[in-house]
């Protein structure tokens, strides 16, 4: 009988948790796709995620997960990472997750520049909990605890953790899937903190707010909706304010922390001995 | 590239209740070491800032308290001894993660260098506030080691233990010091490495093993990295690491499982120390910093004449049951004495005989220490001499 040749990476008999139309589906297999053409060993990685269905992304692929806390696992990442920095470490989050609960850990881990490839999922709103606000909803946009119009404004995520100091920032969409494996490629080879958002459509819940639930519907609004950080520049504010800026914004060579960790330990240990 | 030789050499130091927790973790094995300042607790980490790297061990100053217990908790699946240490309101932010650390069995160490509170308190000063929260501080059911050194020495060698027992059992244990164990100097007898009792977590032996969690008599512990495809995680599982948050079988199995692996070890586990019983009639029951007044006054009263006897809790939780009622229901009176308002002694209480008279005694103003005296005048008033 044929078998996929990814089957491999999948948990024999459990299910993807996910709504039909998720865009997590489409993330779970450009990571899997990007890992299989670098041909790194999946044993040597661990996902560590959040809470929120972002966190589930690895749930269903056979895979070390450590599986933590609300808006937490960039700082269990940390500790996964410094104890063994043999392991490639992949943290899966929300825009909930990483960015209100975890805003704090995003930051610091950037800073830090710690090697540790972060995805996260924007799916601008809180898809677990049911629909509410989120830092990524855009301005005015009804949520189920903004039934008003939100009137706060949305987090650019890449540009906060492009000054935290992260090695590698990019931003994609669940339509852009080439440039995503391509974008995780690089980021699973990088040294220090990559980072990468990736928006993404949730029929269910966000579908219900701006009533289009079809998902091929939604991939293709935010395929209008992007502009490559390039084109950016050339068209005013005032029309830029509705659209997805994509693209890869940082890509440099900082040493990572649990590297310089390493080359601190032999700096102590050469003067006792 | 681990030799502890190269801190310390065996012999007498004086040192801080703080260092000798530091150099007692360092010395059981742990090479983690995450924190956010806070007073009392801050010697633990510049000892550990400047020991673990020579020992190959990381010191990381993580950006609070709930990152700090979460990296301890990735650094020990990593396979790394971990530990963090912090006062009343860090204990506070990590208690959701305690309860992950409890639900993922994850070994690892926490110290609480109590200060009073609520809030922010007073840094400081020594109380006795937080034996509840080391218990009960994280939501839902479960169980706990908590340990409470009374001195230098002791603070030193229930670091060890805790190491011990955490691997031992697959579970947090904490540390319940306060300001005065923590700041006091006093001596410590550091003896030939070889002679100290280590414990190492089990590890699984064949890579078809798939049962790591949830068994009465501990489940080996793989490490990330080691090809067993683990999943680990904070909600309702199985035995295998299995997520299933809809049938309450599983709850129950794990909520049942998680005591039972504390609870049929429990006299490996619960340790007290006594002095004078034989002959007493009348007992001070006291644990931590306050042990250290109880033991002067118990003195002072033997050389009265006064029949009185002197029991320390070692293990606070799980709470020496069957130890403690053994021994209270054979006299008549029990004072207890804490530095809060009563939290062991409602324990006391539950478990001593209904004919039994027992009594509290909190320090003449909290936050202090019992003055020996204070606790003599209160003894006899209270046997009615
Ligand atoms: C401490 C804590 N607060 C709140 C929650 C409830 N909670 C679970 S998932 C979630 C939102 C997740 O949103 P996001 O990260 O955007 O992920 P999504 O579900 O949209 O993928 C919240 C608030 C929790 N589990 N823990």
């Amino acid at each position: 009988m044929y078998e996929h040749p990814l089957a491999k990476y999948f948990r024999k008999g459990v299910r993807q948790p996910f709504c039909s139309g998720c865009g997590n589906g489409i993330i779970a297999q450009c990571i899997i796709r990007a890992i299989d053409e670098l041909k790194i060993d999946i044993r040597k990685i661990v996902f560590v995620c959040g809470i929120g269905c972002s966190g589930w992304i690895s749930t269903f692929l056979n895979v070390d997960t450590l599986h933590t806390t609300h808006g937490r696992p960039l700082a269990f990442a940390t500790g996964v990472k410094l104890g063994n920095p043999e392991l490639k470490v992949i943290v899966l989050t929300g825009d909930g997750d990483g960015a209100a609960i975890g805003g704090n850990h995003l930051i610091h881990a950037a800073r830090r520049n710690i090697e540790i490839l972060t995805i996260l999922v924007n799916n601008r709103i809180y898809g677990m909990t049911g629909g509410q606000v989120a830092p990524t909803t855009p301005h005015s946009m009804k949520t189920t605890t903004t039934p008003y119009g939100n009137i706060e404004y949305p987090f650019d995520l890449c540009k906060l953790v492009e000054a935290a100091g992260a090695s590698y920032v990019a931003r994609w969409t669940t339509f852009h899937v080439k440039q995503l494996i391509s974008s995780i490629k690089k980021g699973l080879l990088k040294e220090g903190f990559s980072f990468i958002e990736v928006v993404s459509q949730c029929p269910i819940q966000y579908g219900k707010y701006i009533d289009v639930r079809e998902p091929a519907k939604l991939l293709l609004m935010l395929k209008d909706l992007s502009i490559n950080k390039d084109k950016a520049k050339t068209i005013n504010e005032k029309e830029l304010k509705e659209k997805i800026i994509i693209g890869e914004f940082v890509n440099k060579e900082v040493i990572g922390f649990s590297k310089a960790y390493e080359q601190l330990i032999i700096k102590v240990r050469g003067k006792i001995e | 590239m681990n030799n502890v030789n190269e801190i310390i050499k065996p012999g007498n130091y004086l040192m801080m209740g703080n260092e000798a927790c530091a150099l007692g973790a360092i010395i059981a094995g742990c090479r983690f070491f995450a924190f956010y300042p806070i007073t009392p607790a801050n010697e633990i980490a510049e000892y550990m800032s400047i020991n673990l790297p020579k020992v190959g061990g990381i010191y990381i100053q993580m950006e609070d308290e709930i990152s700090s217990i979460a990296s301890v908790i990735g650094a020990s699946w990593a396979g790394l001894k971990a530990m963090t240490a912090t006062s009343g309101p860090g204990f506070t932010l990590m208690q959701e993660n305690i309860g992950h650390a409890i639900m993922t069995e994850t070994p690892c160490v926490i110290v609480d260098v109590q200060r009073c509170g609520p809030s922010t308190g007073t840094p400081a000063l020594p109380m006795q506030g937080d034996v509840y929260q080391a218990r009960h501080g994280s939501h839902g059911e479960y169980e706990i080691i908590v340990l409470a050194p009374s001195s230098v020495k002791d603070t030193f060698l229930l670091t060890i233990e805790a190491f011990n027992l955490s691997e031992k059992y697959r579970v947090p244990v904490i540390i319940l010091s306060d300001a005065l164990i923590g700041h006091m100097m006093e001596n410590v007898e550091i003896p030939d490495l070889s002679s100290i009792k280590i414990v190492d977590r089990k590890k699984p032996l064949k890579l078809d093993d798939s049962q790591f969690f949830l068994s009465e008599d501990i489940a080996p512990m793989p490490t990330l990295g080691s090809g067993y495809m683990l999943h680990i995680t904070g909600s309702t599982h199985n035995e295998k690491g299995i997520r299933n948050v809809y049938d309450p079988a599983y709850v129950n199995n794990l909520i049942y499982k998680i005591y039972a692996k504390i609870h049929k070890h429990i006299d490996d586990i619960v340790k007290i120390e006594t002095r004078y019983l034989d002959d007493s009639k009348v007992l001070l029951l006291s644990y931590g910093s306050v042990a250290r007044s109880a033991l002067h006054a118990v003195k002072l009263a033997r050389r009265i004449g006064l029949k009185v006897g002197y029991v320390r809790l070692i293990t606070l939780w799980p709470f020496p049951e069957k130890i403690i009622s053994n021994i209270i229901n054979s006299v008549e009176k029990i004072i207890v004495l804490e530095n809060n308002m009563g939290q062991i002694f409602n324990e006391v209480r539950r478990v001593s005989h209904k004919d039994i008279e027992v009594k509290f005694l909190p320090p003449d103003i909290l936050g202090t220490i019992h003055d020996p005296l204070y606790i003599m005048n209160n003894l006899r008033k209270f046997i009615g001499e």
